[in-house]
């Protein structure tokens, strides 16, 4: 590290330490239904970008300096507010967390919707019918008699029960990559059932058997085959096959 | 407002909620889905009981033959085995085809018919099936009586 005298520097490089820049291909699935009609298309832009550039970064170039119209959904830019869930070579990332570097910039990187929702423009799709879903649930604390004067108290270990999937952003990208989600749309999804699974391992919440309720549905959580494509797609790296497994499990006990 | 809209396709409202068809709550899917686990279990066991007494135990796969099934169903014990074995591997293959046909017919008509037929197909086969192995005749008249099993001669 001290004295690696290196002559095969990166012509690039004007100054010492300098990060190297590349350019990156990005192929965008495109739907302009006001401009070009009801067919979606693809569209190659040509961008610089660096080692350290995230692939929103260059999705920033393409909309700053190439071409305005092109439409993606973003808003913190660090992987806290989940929206900029998109389609990234087939796979379900948010645009803000995925290293250029780690998407092989020497193809062409292929960004497409999320699948299963409704497109409105290019990147962005319908988010109703997953909130809906997510509604349905009922993501608040249910509890019955009087509400104490002072916090309701848990230990660490019934916090540490339901850790997991206190972490989710609703970004969708777990629910759209579900390929029971993709069919009709009417199954609840990943995201609902993690979301669910917070409140009915909660142990200062008391509205688990309602939840269990509503998810005991023909669209519920049945229908997970357990291809576990939403655990592989979700940014924050939650559980989510294993969190439907154990709302599964938690309907055969009430049950049996 | 009406000088906005161009064309005469209605438009659905867009500010429309998103509706859930209905809801199907039941606890019909998590019987099934129980029994998908149970029943899996215990054909692992009948199938392959089934496949080393007819394959391999004593003369193997040369026993096999009309005597060989015959004497098999003239014993309640294999009336009971085959029939279990029948109707459990009939019923969880065809909730099995159900839930692919759910999983992959995208349109309600589709997925009827698909349905209907694979439910006509497992009420002829489990109907047949039961009938077979409860009226069977092991002994049929007429027949050369080394074709037959060993208790017909008497």
């Amino acid at each position: 590290m001290a004295t690696t005298a290196t002559t095969d520097a990166p012509e690039t490089s004007g100054a010492f330490g300098a990060v190297p820049s590349f350019d990156v291909t990005l192929r965008i699935r495109r739907f302009t239904p006001e401009l070009t009609g009801a067919e979606a298309y693809w569209e190659e832009f040509t961008v610089t970008a660096y080692g350290t550039d995230r692939l929103l970064d260059a999705l920033h170039k393409v909309k700053w300096d190439l071409d305005g119209s092109v439409t993606f959904r973003r808003s913190c830019a660090h992987g806290v507010c989940g929206s900029d869930a998109m389609r990234i070579n087939g796979k379900n990332r948010l645009a803000c967390k995925s290293l250029l570097k780690d998407l092989n910039p020497d193809k062409p990187i292929t960004i497409e919707p999320i699948k299963g929702l409704p497109v409105i423009k290019d990147l962005v799709v319908d988010m109703d019918p997953f909130f809906a879903s997510f509604r349905e649930i009922m993501p608040f604390l249910i509890t019955t008699g009087n509400e104490p004067t002072k916090e309701r108290l848990q230990s660490s270990a019934q916090r540490e029960r339901f850790d997991d999937t206190t972490k989710c952003i609703l970004c969708a990208a777990c629910t759209t990559s579900c390929p029971v989600f993709w069919t009709d749309g009417q199954y609840f999804g990943p995201a609902a059932i993690v979301n669910a699974h917070r409140f009915i391992f909660d142990s200062r919440d008391e509205g688990a058997a309602q939840r269990l309720e509503i998810l005991n549905d023909k669209e519920g959580v049945w229908r997970c085959r357990t291809t576990f494509n939403c655990t592989e797609a979700c940014p924050r790296g939650i559980e989510v096959t294993k969190a439907i497994a154990e709302v599964k499990r938690a309907m055969i006990t009430r049950a049996f | 407002m009406s000088a906005q809209t161009q064309g005469a396709a209605a438009i659905a409202d867009p500010g429309a909620p998103y509706r859930r068809r209905r809801t199907t709550r039941g606890n019909f899917e998590l019987y099934t889905w129980v029994f998908m686990r149970a029943s899996g279990a215990i054909l692992v066991l009948l199938i392959f009981g089934h496949l080393f007494v007819n394959l391999v135990a004593g003369e193997g796969i040369k026993a096999i033959d009309f005597g060989f099934v015959a004497g098999k169903w003239a014993n309640p014990f294999w009336q009971g085995w085959d029939l279990v074995m029948l109707w459990l591997a009939m019923i969880h293959g065809t909730n099995g085809v159900r839930t692919i046909v759910n999983d992959y017919a995208e349109r309600d008509g589709l997925r009827l018919v698909l349905k209907l037929a694979l439910y006509a197909a497992f009420i002829v086969v489990v109907t047949l099936g039961t009938l077979v192995i409860f009226t069977f005749d092991p002994c049929p008249a007429g027949a050369p009586a080394d074709l037959l099993p060993s208790f017909c001669s008497t």
